[in-house]
């Protein structure tokens, strides 16, 4: 075990070398540790902590579409969608702003598990939509996505969700040790079950090995006796539950919820995995390289914050990474020929 | 004035590890079909290339009307008056056939006097004017995706004459064509030397070649053999010529013994008309069993069908009696067939994926723990277990697959397949495009496989490999196998008789 840890590690430097956006907010990031007080504090720490922690299970929902030279564009919708129904299921009986007055107060490990079947539909039709009906991930999830959005805003009447049981916001919000000294969010757990899940997934299993098959040679793949349909319908399938989990996590995570929540969480998702070396032509993605990628993006948004720059910006400034991030791993592919 | 409209002569042309041309010539007369004949990779279209400005000659002269000339690319060809029409036709489907006749040189017109803009009328009217010409008569409007494929290539001849050409070249025009088809190809043909057009004509039809053709030009391995009337040729004669050489001993000795038939086809045929109809042949156990046609035999065809890689509408297929159902890859793989393909790069090797990754991707049910996690240790062995065997050169089994040579990069698909200890093993031209060291290699590895008590059917389209490892060929010509020729008796003659036989 300790040997393929290191692995792990291994792959994570190697990915920070080679790409230097990683190796410039490294950097960036210290500068601004040092220029502002409380950049290098626990509650930031945390707080940067509990945001990757979500983030990441989105992305690695995600990952596994793109290593199949698809996408899921759904993402954000699906986390908006999840968080929406577990925030009605979640609601304090004796609440007087409640959604579905004639329901009973839900048990959250029951809510829980309906969020999930719920995603697990999702991702089905998804991946039913690209390997039944042949449509392309990229406009079959563009559809989807409007569909799941309208069907929030129908749920939740477009209202804004709140009111949940204390149990639900303190269990996810809660940490071990203390907010003012170190201490570590249990979202942090959440997300080291499911990435070392995932690890075990793409580097053990044969649905890993398949999937990386599928990106590196369709063709190549089915002659070879991969059964590419059930492959990539698993993907889609699997994708889904992960938004679930994070769609239920961020709803307590924020203490409300509603139908624009989540809204281009896809796209963070995407470039996270990007930079983090998921190569936009198919076949080549690792678990810790998604982490960085994605702990890396949350390291910008937090530094533009502390220093204080217009949020509208905070945009301009992310899109140009993305941008930056996929040029250069283009350019090392086209080196490469 | 000149007696030929274009002459070539002296043309080489040399790519990575091969000589395609080596002083290749051809002259052309006006008014005159000339025909260019030789084997699979005679070097005839890549001539062609050089004469339309898609390869660059490395030596060599052309001369137009005895002037000598360069041609830079495809536009400078064409506006020499020197057109040709595709193999594989190229064309837009979703446009129109005006669209896709004057694609890159559209009528113009101004509107309001200043903005230029396309002259659809115009462009219309004369591709009316062209269709006629072509003797088809259908609406210039139509999308070039609706047409039949001789529709297309009278789409294509109509834009080789409206560049007003005075050399044409058609290359294979005939292999997806009818009987019918084919006469009205002909009779625009004729059309088309009445008005003077030096017409270059590649075919691997004799009786086609015989019939329409007035000058014939033969090569062999990219060098020039000659030049006849066509009046003078026989089937015979311009087979004598265009395999003419001695067979150089490359191939391992032959211990294997065919023993009783194990595997068994029967009527087995395509959903596509155009493709395999009614095959069936009979393979015995340790055997290897040679497939031989020209290029549009169907070949590839019939193996991939036969591995359900392509549909079948009838057909049954045996092994040792019993009858399986292929329906796709998995079907055949469970059943202990397997199947390397021809094209390495597009359906075989996985080029980011590591050799061990491409290695076990077929048996990875083989080396799981508690049905579960695969061991790596056992993949692994696997990779060392080939590499000792096939002596594969890699740095290590974490190398990605597409940085290996051609031949390493074969020997890992075998691996990849002989992992599943197949009963079967199908081998689509297992030599192409590898260099001769790795080429006897592979021989020998098919041999041993042989050998052992596998059946092997092997796709190759050169005679020299057929002949020297099959125990028995199968020639197929045109969908329909033309006759089995035990490997005894085989020679280049009696295949290409064989390969050559349209119905």
């Amino acid at each position: 075990m300790e040997k393929k840890q290191e692995t792990a590690a291994q792959k994570a430097l190697r990915i920070v070398k080679g790409n230097p956006i990683v190796l410039l907010l490294l950097i960036a990031a210290i500068v601004v540790g040092f220029m502002k007080d409380n950049f290098f504090s626990w509650a930031n720490f945390g707080n940067l902590m509990s945001n990757t922690a979500v983030r990441f299970l989105i992305a690695l929902g995600v990952s596994g579409c793109l290593i199949t030279k698809g996408t899921d564009l759904s993402a954000g919708r699906q986390v908006g969608f999840a968080a929406v129904v577990a925030g009605i299921l979640c609601q304090r009986g004796d609440y007087t702003g409640r959604l579905w007055k004639w329901a009973p107060e839900m048990n959250i490990g029951l809510v829980f598990l309906i969020v999930l079947v719920l995603g697990l539909i999702w991702g089905l039709i998804n991946g039913l939509i690209v390997t039944k009906l042949h449509v392309p991930p990229f406009i079959a999830t563009l559809g989807t996505q409007t569909i799941i959005y309208g069907i929030s805003l129908v749920i939740s009447d477009a209202q804004p969700i709140g009111g949940f049981q204390k149990i639900y916001t303190t269990l996810i919000n809660g940490r071990i040790g203390s907010v003012k000294g170190f201490h570590l969010p249990y979202l942090l757990f959440v997300a080291a079950v499911f990435g070392l899940l995932f690890w075990f997934i793409y580097n053990k299993t044969r649905h890993g090995k398949y999937m990386y098959a599928i990106g590196g040679n369709e063709v190549a793949a089915e002659v070879s006796g991969v059964n590419t349909t059930s492959t990539l319908i698993g993907i889609y399938a699997t994708a889904g539950v992960m938004y679930a989990i994070a769609g239920y996590l961020l709803a307590a995570k924020s203490g409300g919820s509603s139908a624009s929540m989540g809204q281009g969480y896809e796209l963070e998702a995407i470039a996270g995995c990007t930079i983090g070396g998921v190569s936009t032509t198919g076949g080549i993605g690792t678990v810790p390289g998604i982490l960085v990628g994605v702990l890396v993006f949350e390291l910008l948004k937090i530094i533009l914050q502390f220093l204080g720059v217009n949020p509208y910006y905070n945009y301009v400034v992310q899109g140009l990474v993305i941008v930056l991030a996929v040029s250069l791993d283009i350019r090392k592919y086209i080196a490469k020929k | 004035m000149s007696e030929y409209v274009l002459e070539m002569t002296d043309v080489c042309k040399a790519f990575p590890g091969v000589k395609a041309l080596d002083h290749a010539q051809l002259k052309l007369r006006p008014g005159k079909v000339h025909a260019l004949m030789g084997e699979n990779g005679a070097g005839k279209s890549t001539l062609m290339k050089c004469m339309f400005g898609i390869y660059k000659m490395d030596e060599g002269q052309i001369k137009l009307d005895g002037q000598p000339v360069t041609i830079n690319d495809p536009m400078d060809a064409l506006h020499k008056g020197i057109a040709m029409v595709h193999q594989e036709l190229q064309p837009i489907p979703a446009r129109t056939v005006g669209e896709n006749i004057f694609l890159g040189r559209y009528p113009m017109k101004k509107a309001l006097g200043l903005i230029p803009i396309i002259d659809h009328k115009k462009m219309y009217a004369d591709t009316a004017e062209l269709l006629k010409k072509v003797r088809m008569n259908f609406d210039p409007k139509q999308k070039v995706g609706e047409l039949s494929v001789s529709q297309m290539q009278s789409v294509e001849i109509a834009k080789a004459v409206s560049a007003n050409c005075r050399v044409l070249i058609l290359d294979e025009p005939t292999s997806s064509l009818t009987a019918n088809e084919v006469e009205a190809l002909f009779r625009i043909i004729a059309d088309l030397k009445a008005e003077g057009v030096a017409i270059v004509y590649i075919s691997h039809k004799m009786d086609e070649i015989l019939r329409i053709g007035d000058d014939i030009t033969i090569m062999r391995d990219g060098q020039y053999i000659g030049t006849w009337p066509a009046s003078e040729m026989t089937t015979d004669s311009i087979i004598t010529k265009m395999v003419g050489r001695e067979l150089t001993n490359l191939y391992p000795p032959k211990n294997n013994v065919p023993g009783e038939v194990v595997f068994e086809v029967k009527d087995f045929t395509s959903i596509n008309p155009r493709s395999f109809r009614n095959i069936s042949f009979q393979l015995r156990k340790g055997e290897i069993l040679g497939v031989g046609g020209l290029v549009g035999a169907q070949r590839t065809e019939l193996m991939e069908g036969l591995f359900g890689i392509r549909s079948h509408s009838k057909g049954q297929i045996f092994y040792k009696g019993k009858e399986m159902h292929i329906n796709r890859p998995k079907d055949a793989i469970d059943q202990g067939v397997a199947m390397l393909t021809e094209d390495r790069r597009g359906s075989g090797i996985m080029g980011v994926l590591s050799v061990a990754d491409n290695i076990s991707i077929s048996s990875l049910n083989q080396y799981l723990d508690y049905g579960v996690s695969i061991n790596s240790k056992k993949v692994e062995s696997l990779v060392q277990d080939n590499v000792k065997k096939m002596n594969i050169k890699t740095p290590s089994s974490k190398t990605q697959i597409k940085s290996l040579s051609g031949g390493n990069q074969q020997k890992v698909l075998l691996g990849r397949w002989l992992a599943n200890n197949p009963d079967v093993f199908i081998m689509d031209e297992p030599t192409r495009g590898i260099d001769v060291g790795a080429k006897y290699e592979i021989y020998c590895i098919i041999e041993e496989m042989a050998r052992e008590g596998k059946s092997i059917i092997m796709i190759s389209s050169e005679m020299s490999e057929l002949i020297g490892m099959s125990d028995r060929i199968m020639v197929m010509c045109d969908g329909r196998v033309t006759g089995f020729i035990d490997g005894k008796d085989a020679t280049q003659e009696n295949i290409m008789a064989l390969a050559t036989q349209f119905e």
